[in-house]
């Protein structure tokens, strides 16, 4: 609670979890919708905002609002599950290099900065070149998740380094402590925050990805997200017929989400770093 | 002698290792999918509408086989791949068959390059300045609302600040052309109208890449700077009242560009993978355009290519970095 209550005095933190909460509601609507989202003609077309459509209506025959809840749900869900999968990977990558030392950390961190250097993007289009139909959200989440590990792996590794040299360290392995429990008892109370803080950031980095993805038509376009949904509205002209409610709402969606991750990411990473909070407290 | 073999030799092997993973990586992941490219490939024929009977399907499934070397096991297709990588030969492209596909990334390579190399240079030298200025006069008016801008730049995906961009300046405002690397029918040669040509196009598309990359660049000078500013011999060199000037211009910011010269190189690869988008959005006729097209005809060979062609880039720039830093950091040199 104390916690919570020190973020809460930051404005950026408060910012960020009113702009998603508002993405949270939306996402939840979707659950009401009273259209399938994955249909096409179950409304009129291209109608502006009205009362009965909020955000109007797309040319494929689709209520923008409930579309834009079932892409956001989808887009928050992907990021989540992606996000935790590469958390797990880099959790445990940086646990065994930070604690091992000696060659396993060297080999380790020789893969980690080799996967640094990758151009990730090309390869995504690689694969989701030759998987499109089956990128499925599940399977998309995996595939961020495999390779979305590289950075987060080392800060881990060097949390675990500067563990390592503390007391307790010591006094756990001198009574016989074994390594596992160690790793798993002792440590894993201290990196659970930075896990969560680059949890954060990293859900940034897979909506983007996905967003770029959908954008030049790779993924499974039939699964509304905010990127299939820039997508169809781009193929379809949107801007040059005046169709402003339909691209609009993706991209004021996705700057809203973008905005909201990463006030919170930054937030937290300053509280989570302490002579940051230090500064900021004092400036004030 | 020693800087040789506690930092040049073991950063040159670090180069050729990594190098060599990312390749075995792009060789090997597309072999683990469940569909393989040529399946897709065959696929993508028969969707397009050919009528294709199973058996001539079952044949041209073959023939590609073959020529693609698939018959053969794994480890003969992964020697073959490295000797055609050191020849330079990608094979045809699908989209212009037979043009080779190393001769297409040749015509667009220029493009990509200038572009990068511009946006890249300025990115570092405008970020950097307003970051370090941000960071070290904290008080100052204007750099408190850039700061805020900044804020609300820096987070945004690359795709919607290019759309912004061109709805302003392309649809609302026409002063910019919407797309493409110069007027369609221009002549293609090395005049003063042809040159204004291509930098009115290119104008929008480097924008969208200084205006992000200059907001990240500056978020984490101005946190370098307030790390620097708190050392002791800046405080020291404050009591002892030297120019304000020259605290920050030969105290402050050099030391502060250390890590960001490291920063350069990684810039430069992700601005590589952007280029992607950015020339997408653009119609830029470059290597990302390029590869655009190889994924709308499904040309494998080509995005191979590329993705190859990208991996030795991203490398050899870091290693080119590295191999500078030490006229840089005299740090290095003296380990």
């Amino acid at each position: 609670m104390r916690t919570l209550s020190a973020l809460f005095r930051d404005r950026r933190f408060s910012l960020g979890a009113a702009i998603m909460s508002v993405l949270i509601i939306l996402a939840l609507l979707s659950l009401f919708a009273p259209y399938d989202p994955t249909e096409w003609r179950v409304v009129p077309r291209d109608l502006p905002p009205s009362l009965e459509h909020f955000l109007g209506t797309s040319s494929l025959g689709q209520d923008v609002f409930w579309q834009l809840t079932s892409a956001i749900r989808n887009s928050l869900l992907l990021a989540l599950l992606a996000a935790s999968i590469s958390r797990v990977i880099a959790l445990t990558l940086g646990l065994v290099a930070g604690y091992s030392g000696g060659v396993i950390d060297r080999v380790l961190m020789f893969f980690n900065d080799g996967f640094l250097v990758l151009p990730l993007l090309l390869i995504f289009v690689l694969l989701a070149m030759i998987l499109k139909e089956q990128l499925s959200l599940l399977t998309m989440a995996l595939l961020f998740g495999v390779m979305g590990w590289a950075f987060d792996a080392r800060l881990m590794r060097s949390q675990i380094l500067s563990l390592r040299e503390r007391e307790f360290t010591y006094t756990a392995i001198l009574s016989g402590t074994p390594v596992l429990r160690l790793i798993f008892n002792e440590y894993l109370l201290f990196v659970v925050p930075l896990a969560m803080a680059t949890l954060i950031g990293n859900m940034i980095w897979v909506t983007g990805m996905e967003v770029t993805l959908a954008y030049l038509g790779l993924t499974d376009v039939t699964i509304p997200t905010l990127g299939t949904m820039l997508h169809f509205a781009l193929n379809h002209q949107a801007i040059l017929l005046g169709l402003w409610w339909w691209i609009f709402a993706p991209i004021g969606a996705a700057v809203a989400l973008f905005s909201s991750l990463y006030l919170l990411s930054v937030s937290v990473s300053e509280y989570l770093d302490p002579r940051a909070r230090i500064q900021r407290v004092g400036a004030r | 002698m020693r800087f040789v073999r506690r930092y040049l030799i073991p950063r040159l092997i670090q180069y050729v290792l990594v190098t060599i993973l990312g390749i075995t990586m792009i060789f090997f992941l597309p072999r683990l999918m469940p569909i393989g490219p040529v399946e897709k490939m065959v696929a993508n024929i028969q969707a397009r509408g050919a009528y294709m009977d199973p058996k001539a399907a079952e044949e041209t499934i073959r023939a590609l086989r073959e020529m693609y070397g698939l018959d053969k096991g794994l480890l003969e297709q992964y020697v073959a791949f490295w000797r055609r990588l050191f020849t330079g030969d990608f094979g045809p492209s699908l989209v212009a068959f037979p043009t080779p596909v190393n001769q297409l990334i040749a015509t667009s390579l220029p493009w990509t390059f200038g572009l990068l190399l511009t946006t890249t240079v300025l990115i570092f030298i405008i970020g950097n300045l307003s970051g370090g200025l941000a960071g070290h006069f904290k008080r100052k008016r204007i750099l408190k609302v850039v700061d805020g801008a900044v804020m609300f730049l820096a987070p945004m995906p690359y795709y919607i600040v290019a759309l912004t961009l061109i709805i302003l300046f392309a649809y609302i405002i026409p002063i910019f052309p919407i797309g493409g690397g110069y007027t369609i029918g221009a002549k293609v040669e090395f005049s003063w109208p042809f040159i204004k040509d291509v930098l009115r196009h290119a104008f929008l598309p480097a924008m969208s890449l200084i205006l992000l990359g200059v907001a990240t660049t500056h978020q984490i000078m101005r946190l370098i700077v307030q790390g620097v500013n708190e050392e002791g011999y800046v405080q020291y060199a404050k009591i002892g009242a030297v120019k304000e000037r020259t605290i920050f211009g030969r105290y402050v910011m050099r030391t502060a560009m250390l890590p960001q010269i490291t920063r350069f190189a990684l810039g430069f690869a992700a601005l590589f993978s952007g280029a992607l988008v950015t020339e997408v959005v653009f119609a830029y006729p470059g290597l990302g355009s390029l590869a655009y097209r190889a994924i709308l005809a499904s040309d494998y060979n080509m995005l191979m290519g590329i993705t190859t062609l990208s991996i030795f880039a991203l490398t050899t720039s870091t290693l080119i970095i590295d191999l500078l830093n030490p006229l840089f950091d005299p740090r290095i040199r003296l380990t």
